[in-house]
């Protein structure tokens, strides 16, 4: 059975063996960039044949279900305590971990992310302090990182540079 | 977390690093116990950078507890069965 997806003017077919999904987990939803960069990337994970799944607070959740009322670009989101739960007792697992970090919180998540499934997960960096909150990461991880705090610009070009060679690596 | 949220606890620290955390059980508690992230603590994965320290003092538990709006707090309570749990399933 084949699934067709439609983004604009590229179009993919994904047969259901080959199907993968990515858990984007967001953080505090403070920085303006997040929900703006989330939604990109959703976008951009489907054009690649990658179904992306959203965690996060209440407040991160309802910023992108606010932004995309008919979730064009979204699916299924959970809660973010809910998820972490899921995972840590084996019930759910993806193809790809994302993790929205731009504060310690953030780290923390992704580190427990990381330690939880075992696999590499991409840290997506961003605010004012990204470089120092980046240093602080001494797990197994890929960084995508841009000091974007209100213009999502600089972080959708690192994303646009990094994501085939993710979903093609990872 | 609801199960936390409806404990008596003390705020040890509040908006934390983990770093920071991780540093006040190691000079204030008197045993100190390691768990990996996901360790279920009052019925809930616990959150954090590897190796995560909690600390117990007889029955009493100090463990780190991350929001992500509000960083981490380093939160102490009292509750005999968990420190015992802790105890007997976290790594020394």
């Amino acid at each position: 059975m084949n699934n067709t997806w439609y983004a604009g003017r590229e179009s993919i077919i994904v047969s259901e063996k080959e199907r993968k999904d990515a858990l984007l987990v967001l953080g505090c939803p403070q920085v303006p960039v997040q929900t703006a960069i989330a939604l990109y990337l959703m976008y951009r994970l489907r054009t690649l044949g990658v179904t992306p799944v959203v965690a996060g607070n209440q407040a991160a959740r309802m910023q992108v279900e606010v932004s995309d009322p008919l979730h064009h670009y979204g699916g299924e989101m959970v809660d973010i305590d809910t998820c972490i739960a899921d995972l840590a007792e084996g019930r759910r697992r993806y193809s790809y971990y994302m993790v929205f970090v731009h504060n310690d919180a953030g780290i923390s998540y992704a580190a427990t992310v990381q330690s939880i499934t075992g696999k590499k997960v991409v840290a997506i960096l961003y605010g004012e302090h990204f470089r120092e909150v980046g240093e602080t990461i001494g797990f197994p991880c890929e960084k995508v990182a841009a000091k974007a705090v209100h213009n999502p610009m600089p972080l959708k070009k690192k994303i646009d540079e990094v994501l085939p060679w993710v979903v093609s690596n990872l | 977390m609801g199960c936390i949220e409806s404990l008596k606890y003390e705020i040890v620290l509040r908006g934390a690093s983990f770093a920071e955390c991780r540093r006040y059980v190691e000079e204030h508690c008197r045993e100190r116990v390691t768990v990996d992230p996901g360790f279920k603590i009052f019925e809930k994965p616990i959150i954090g950078v590897p190796p995560i320290v909690i600390g117990l003092d007889g029955e009493v538990v100090t463990f780190p507890y991350t929001k992500p709006c509000y960083g981490t707090f380093l939160l102490r309570t009292e509750n005999p069965s968990e420190a015992a749990r802790i105890r007997s399933l976290g790594k020394k």
